[in-house]
Protein backbone atom coordinates (compact mmCIF):
# COMPACT_ATOMS: atom_id res chain seq x y z
CA UNK A 1 0.00 0.00 0.00
CA UNK A 2 1.40 3.39 -0.94
CA UNK A 3 0.71 6.42 1.26
CA UNK A 4 1.35 10.05 0.35
CA UNK A 5 1.77 12.86 2.87
CA UNK A 6 1.39 16.26 1.16
CA UNK A 7 3.56 18.88 2.85
CA UNK A 8 2.53 22.54 2.77
CA UNK A 9 4.70 25.47 3.83
CA UNK A 10 4.09 25.52 7.58
CA UNK A 11 3.03 21.87 7.96
CA UNK A 12 4.92 20.48 10.96
CA UNK A 13 3.29 17.13 11.76
CA UNK A 14 4.32 15.46 8.52
CA UNK A 15 7.32 13.63 9.92
CA UNK A 16 5.28 12.15 12.77
CA UNK A 17 2.88 10.82 10.12
CA UNK A 18 5.72 9.35 8.05
CA UNK A 19 7.09 7.60 11.15
CA UNK A 20 3.65 6.33 12.14
CA UNK A 21 3.03 4.61 8.81
CA UNK A 22 6.56 3.18 8.70
CA UNK A 23 6.63 2.02 12.33
CA UNK A 24 3.07 0.69 12.56
CA UNK A 25 2.50 -0.74 9.08
CA UNK A 26 5.96 -1.00 7.46
CA UNK A 27 4.29 0.19 4.26
CA UNK A 28 5.52 2.74 1.75
CA UNK A 29 4.93 6.39 2.71
CA UNK A 30 6.24 9.39 0.77
CA UNK A 31 6.28 13.09 1.62
CA UNK A 32 5.00 15.13 -1.34
CA UNK A 33 5.67 18.87 -1.69
CA UNK A 34 2.49 20.88 -2.19
CA UNK A 35 3.44 21.82 -5.75
CA UNK A 36 3.09 18.20 -6.86
CA UNK A 37 0.18 17.71 -9.24
CA UNK A 38 0.11 13.94 -9.73
CA UNK A 39 -0.88 11.58 -6.91
CA UNK A 40 -2.10 8.78 -9.20
CA UNK A 41 0.49 6.32 -7.87
CA UNK A 42 -0.74 6.51 -4.28
CA UNK A 43 -3.51 4.53 -2.58
CA UNK A 44 -4.04 6.79 0.40
CA UNK A 45 -3.36 10.44 1.16
CA UNK A 46 -2.71 11.76 4.65
CA UNK A 47 -2.95 15.53 5.14
CA UNK A 48 -0.78 16.42 8.15
CA UNK A 49 -1.25 18.85 10.99
CA UNK A 50 0.63 22.09 11.51
CA UNK A 51 0.22 25.71 10.51
CA UNK A 52 0.10 25.72 6.72
CA UNK A 53 0.63 29.25 5.41
CA UNK A 54 0.89 30.38 9.01
CA UNK A 55 -2.89 29.98 9.41
CA UNK A 56 -3.11 33.28 7.51
CA UNK A 57 -6.67 34.46 6.69
CA UNK A 58 -8.10 31.21 8.18
CA UNK A 59 -6.49 27.89 9.01
CA UNK A 60 -6.28 25.87 5.81
CA UNK A 61 -7.81 28.62 3.65
CA UNK A 62 -4.70 29.15 1.56
CA UNK A 63 -3.47 25.53 1.54
CA UNK A 64 -6.83 24.64 0.03
CA UNK A 65 -5.66 26.24 -3.22
CA UNK A 66 -2.17 24.67 -3.30
CA UNK A 67 -1.57 22.78 -6.57
CA UNK A 68 -1.55 19.38 -4.82
CA UNK A 69 -5.15 19.80 -3.62
CA UNK A 70 -6.53 19.24 -7.11
CA UNK A 71 -5.03 15.75 -7.04
CA UNK A 72 -6.28 15.17 -3.52
CA UNK A 73 -9.82 16.10 -4.59
CA UNK A 74 -9.51 13.80 -7.60
CA UNK A 75 -8.26 10.92 -5.45
CA UNK A 76 -11.12 11.41 -3.01
CA UNK A 77 -13.54 11.29 -5.93
CA UNK A 78 -11.96 8.03 -7.07
CA UNK A 79 -12.67 6.45 -3.70
CA UNK A 80 -9.09 6.46 -2.46
CA UNK A 81 -8.60 6.86 1.28
CA UNK A 82 -7.95 10.42 2.45
CA UNK A 83 -7.36 11.55 6.06
CA UNK A 84 -6.99 15.11 7.27
CA UNK A 85 -5.51 15.42 10.76
CA UNK A 86 -5.89 18.74 12.61
CA UNK A 87 -4.75 21.36 10.03
CA UNK A 88 -5.40 18.61 7.46
CA UNK A 89 -9.03 18.45 8.64
CA UNK A 90 -9.25 22.23 8.28
CA UNK A 91 -7.89 22.02 4.73
CA UNK A 92 -10.39 19.29 3.78
CA UNK A 93 -13.27 21.46 5.02
CA UNK A 94 -12.01 24.54 3.22
CA UNK A 95 -11.78 22.38 0.08
CA UNK A 96 -15.37 21.26 0.51
CA UNK A 97 -14.41 17.58 0.85
CA UNK A 98 -15.91 17.50 4.34
CA UNK A 99 -18.83 19.54 5.72
CA UNK A 100 -18.76 22.13 8.48
CA UNK A 101 -16.02 24.46 9.64
CA UNK A 102 -13.43 24.46 12.43
CA UNK A 103 -13.43 27.68 14.41
CA UNK A 104 -11.59 29.11 17.40
CA UNK A 105 -11.76 27.04 20.58
CA UNK A 106 -14.62 28.30 22.69
CA UNK A 107 -12.41 29.15 25.68
CA UNK A 108 -9.79 30.75 23.38
CA UNK A 109 -7.04 28.49 24.77
CA UNK A 110 -4.63 26.41 22.69
CA UNK A 111 -5.06 22.97 24.23
CA UNK A 112 -2.16 20.54 24.04
CA UNK A 113 -3.24 17.47 26.02
CA UNK A 114 -4.34 13.85 25.89
CA UNK A 115 -8.06 13.38 25.20
CA UNK A 116 -10.37 10.42 25.46
CA UNK A 117 -12.43 9.78 22.34
CA UNK A 118 -15.34 7.44 21.84
CA UNK A 119 -15.38 5.51 18.57
CA UNK A 120 -18.90 6.06 17.28
CA UNK A 121 -18.71 3.99 14.08
CA UNK A 122 -16.64 0.94 13.20
CA UNK A 123 -17.89 0.60 9.64
CA UNK A 124 -15.33 2.87 8.02
CA UNK A 125 -11.97 2.12 6.37
CA UNK A 126 -10.37 3.94 9.30
CA UNK A 127 -12.10 2.34 12.30
CA UNK A 128 -12.88 -1.24 11.29
CA UNK A 129 -10.43 -2.57 13.89
CA UNK A 130 -12.01 -0.65 16.76
CA UNK A 131 -15.19 -1.58 18.63
CA UNK A 132 -18.20 0.73 18.55
CA UNK A 133 -18.26 2.54 21.87
CA UNK A 134 -14.59 1.87 22.51
CA UNK A 135 -12.82 4.67 24.34
CA UNK A 136 -9.36 5.54 23.10
CA UNK A 137 -6.70 8.03 24.21
CA UNK A 138 -5.43 10.34 21.44
CA UNK A 139 -3.60 13.65 22.01
CA UNK A 140 -4.71 17.01 20.68
CA UNK A 141 -2.80 20.22 20.04
CA UNK A 142 -4.95 22.97 18.61
CA UNK A 143 -6.42 26.42 19.11
CA UNK A 144 -9.06 26.19 16.37
CA UNK A 145 -10.63 22.76 16.58
CA UNK A 146 -14.17 23.78 17.48
CA UNK A 147 -16.27 21.87 14.94
CA UNK A 148 -19.27 23.88 13.78
CA UNK A 149 -22.08 23.17 11.34
CA UNK A 150 -25.70 24.27 11.11
CA UNK A 151 -28.52 22.13 12.50
CA UNK A 152 -29.50 20.74 9.10
CA UNK A 153 -25.94 19.52 8.48
CA UNK A 154 -25.73 18.05 11.96
CA UNK A 155 -28.95 16.10 11.41
CA UNK A 156 -27.56 14.78 8.14
CA UNK A 157 -24.25 13.74 9.76
CA UNK A 158 -26.13 11.86 12.46
CA UNK A 159 -28.56 10.22 10.05
CA UNK A 160 -25.74 9.06 7.75
CA UNK A 161 -23.54 7.85 10.62
CA UNK A 162 -20.79 10.26 9.56
CA UNK A 163 -19.74 11.19 13.11
CA UNK A 164 -16.81 8.84 13.71
CA UNK A 165 -15.22 10.16 16.92
CA UNK A 166 -16.65 12.20 19.78
CA UNK A 167 -14.89 13.58 22.84
CA UNK A 168 -15.87 11.10 25.54
CA UNK A 169 -15.46 12.66 28.94
CA UNK A 170 -14.41 16.25 28.34
CA UNK A 171 -14.88 18.43 25.25
CA UNK A 172 -11.64 20.39 24.89
CA UNK A 173 -12.83 22.99 22.37
CA UNK A 174 -16.61 23.45 22.53
CA UNK A 175 -17.34 21.55 19.32
CA UNK A 176 -20.99 20.97 18.50
CA UNK A 177 -22.25 17.55 19.65
CA UNK A 178 -18.74 16.84 21.02
CA UNK A 179 -17.60 16.02 17.50
CA UNK A 180 -13.89 15.18 17.18
CA UNK A 181 -13.88 13.52 13.75
CA UNK A 182 -16.24 12.97 10.82
CA UNK A 183 -16.23 11.24 7.45
CA UNK A 184 -17.88 12.09 4.15
CA UNK A 185 -21.02 10.34 2.90
CA UNK A 186 -18.93 7.89 0.85
CA UNK A 187 -16.87 7.08 3.98
CA UNK A 188 -13.51 7.31 2.23
CA UNK A 189 -12.53 10.75 3.56
CA UNK A 190 -11.94 11.22 7.31
CA UNK A 191 -11.19 14.42 9.17
CA UNK A 192 -10.21 14.48 12.84
CA UNK A 193 -8.71 17.04 15.17
CA UNK A 194 -6.78 14.62 17.46
CA UNK A 195 -3.45 13.17 16.30
CA UNK A 196 -3.52 9.36 15.95
CA UNK A 197 0.07 9.45 14.65
CA UNK A 198 1.13 10.63 18.14
CA UNK A 199 -0.51 7.64 19.86
CA UNK A 200 1.24 4.68 18.30
CA UNK A 201 3.47 3.50 21.16
CA UNK A 202 3.11 3.21 24.93
CA UNK A 203 5.98 5.62 25.50
CA UNK A 204 3.87 8.26 23.73
CA UNK A 205 1.22 7.85 26.42
CA UNK A 206 -1.07 5.74 24.27
CA UNK A 207 -0.84 3.25 21.41
CA UNK A 208 -4.57 3.57 20.56
CA UNK A 209 -3.87 5.47 17.34
CA UNK A 210 -2.01 2.54 15.76
CA UNK A 211 -5.33 0.73 15.27
CA UNK A 212 -6.50 3.44 12.86
CA UNK A 213 -3.57 2.77 10.53
CA UNK A 214 -4.09 -1.00 10.80
CA UNK A 215 -7.73 -0.44 9.83
CA UNK A 216 -6.71 1.40 6.67
CA UNK A 217 -4.35 -1.38 5.61
CA UNK A 218 -6.96 -4.05 6.34
CA UNK A 219 -9.54 -2.16 4.28
CA UNK A 220 -7.14 -1.71 1.37
CA UNK A 221 -6.13 -5.39 1.36
CA UNK A 222 -9.73 -6.59 1.51
CA UNK A 223 -10.96 -4.27 -1.19
CA UNK A 224 -8.37 -4.64 -3.90
CA UNK A 225 -7.36 -1.34 -5.39
CA UNK A 226 -9.63 1.72 -5.38
CA UNK A 227 -11.12 2.64 -8.77
CA UNK B 1 -8.21 51.24 -10.89
CA UNK B 2 -10.69 50.16 -8.23
CA UNK B 3 -10.28 49.82 -4.50
CA UNK B 4 -12.45 47.16 -2.90
CA UNK B 5 -13.01 47.08 0.85
CA UNK B 6 -14.47 43.77 1.98
CA UNK B 7 -15.96 43.24 5.44
CA UNK B 8 -16.04 39.63 6.61
CA UNK B 9 -18.18 38.87 9.66
CA UNK B 10 -19.24 35.78 11.53
CA UNK B 11 -22.79 34.65 10.89
CA UNK B 12 -25.22 35.65 13.62
CA UNK B 13 -25.76 32.06 14.70
CA UNK B 14 -22.05 31.41 15.30
CA UNK B 15 -20.61 32.00 18.76
CA UNK B 16 -17.76 34.54 18.78
CA UNK B 17 -15.49 33.72 21.73
CA UNK B 18 -13.05 36.50 20.84
CA UNK B 19 -15.91 39.00 20.94
CA UNK B 20 -17.01 37.59 24.30
CA UNK B 21 -13.48 37.97 25.66
CA UNK B 22 -13.31 41.60 24.50
CA UNK B 23 -16.72 42.26 26.03
CA UNK B 24 -15.45 40.93 29.33
CA UNK B 25 -12.45 43.24 29.18
CA UNK B 26 -14.63 46.23 28.36
CA UNK B 27 -16.74 45.47 31.42
CA UNK B 28 -13.59 45.28 33.50
CA UNK B 29 -12.64 48.67 32.08
CA UNK B 30 -15.94 50.02 33.37
CA UNK B 31 -18.07 50.09 30.21
CA UNK B 32 -21.05 48.24 31.68
CA UNK B 33 -23.28 49.55 28.91
CA UNK B 34 -21.63 47.21 26.36
CA UNK B 35 -24.02 44.33 25.73
CA UNK B 36 -22.36 42.59 22.79
CA UNK B 37 -19.09 42.53 20.86
CA UNK B 38 -18.47 40.72 17.58
CA UNK B 39 -15.18 40.82 15.70
CA UNK B 40 -14.74 40.66 11.93
CA UNK B 41 -12.14 41.43 9.28
CA UNK B 42 -11.61 44.28 6.87
CA UNK B 43 -9.68 43.46 3.70
CA UNK B 44 -8.57 46.01 1.10
CA UNK B 45 -7.87 44.96 -2.46
CA UNK B 46 -6.63 47.13 -5.33
CA UNK B 47 -7.86 45.93 -8.72
CA UNK B 48 -6.22 47.07 -11.92
CA UNK B 49 -9.41 47.07 -14.04
CA UNK B 50 -11.24 49.89 -15.81
CA UNK B 51 -14.77 48.41 -15.93
CA UNK B 52 -16.81 48.63 -12.73
CA UNK B 53 -18.93 45.59 -13.56
CA UNK B 54 -15.80 43.51 -14.00
CA UNK B 55 -14.41 44.79 -10.70
CA UNK B 56 -17.64 43.84 -8.92
CA UNK B 57 -17.68 40.38 -10.46
CA UNK B 58 -14.08 39.77 -9.42
CA UNK B 59 -14.59 41.00 -5.86
CA UNK B 60 -17.70 38.84 -5.50
CA UNK B 61 -15.84 35.75 -6.71
CA UNK B 62 -12.73 36.50 -4.64
CA UNK B 63 -14.84 36.95 -1.53
CA UNK B 64 -16.82 33.75 -2.04
CA UNK B 65 -13.83 31.58 -2.97
CA UNK B 66 -11.25 32.77 -0.51
CA UNK B 67 -11.86 35.76 1.71
CA UNK B 68 -14.92 34.37 3.51
CA UNK B 69 -15.67 30.85 4.67
CA UNK B 70 -19.33 30.85 3.72
CA UNK B 71 -20.07 28.06 6.19
CA UNK B 72 -19.57 30.44 9.11
CA UNK B 73 -19.03 33.91 7.60
CA UNK B 74 -20.90 36.60 5.66
CA UNK B 75 -19.31 39.34 3.62
CA UNK B 76 -20.19 42.66 2.07
CA UNK B 77 -18.02 45.05 0.09
CA UNK B 78 -17.63 48.63 -1.04
CA UNK B 79 -16.07 49.54 -4.36
CA UNK B 80 -14.63 52.91 -5.33
CA UNK B 81 -12.76 54.02 -8.36
CA UNK B 82 -9.38 55.50 -7.52
CA UNK B 83 -6.75 57.23 -9.58
CA UNK B 84 -3.66 55.00 -9.77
Amino acid sequence: MRFAVPVFPGSNCDRDLLHAVEDVLQESVTPVWHHETDLANFDAILLPGGFSYGDYLRSGALARYSPVMESVTKAAGQGKLVIGICNGFQILQEAGLLPGALIRNQHLQFRCEMTTLRVEEANTPFTNQYQVGQEIDIPIAHGEGNFYCDQATLAELEANHQIIFRYASHNPNGSIADIAGICNKERNVLGMMPHPERAIADWMGSADGAVLFHSMLKHWKENGHAA
Amino acid sequence: MYKATIFVTLKESVLDPQGEAVKGSLHTLGYQSVTAVRIGKQIEIMLNVTDRAQAEAEVQAISEKLLANTVVENFRYELEEVTA
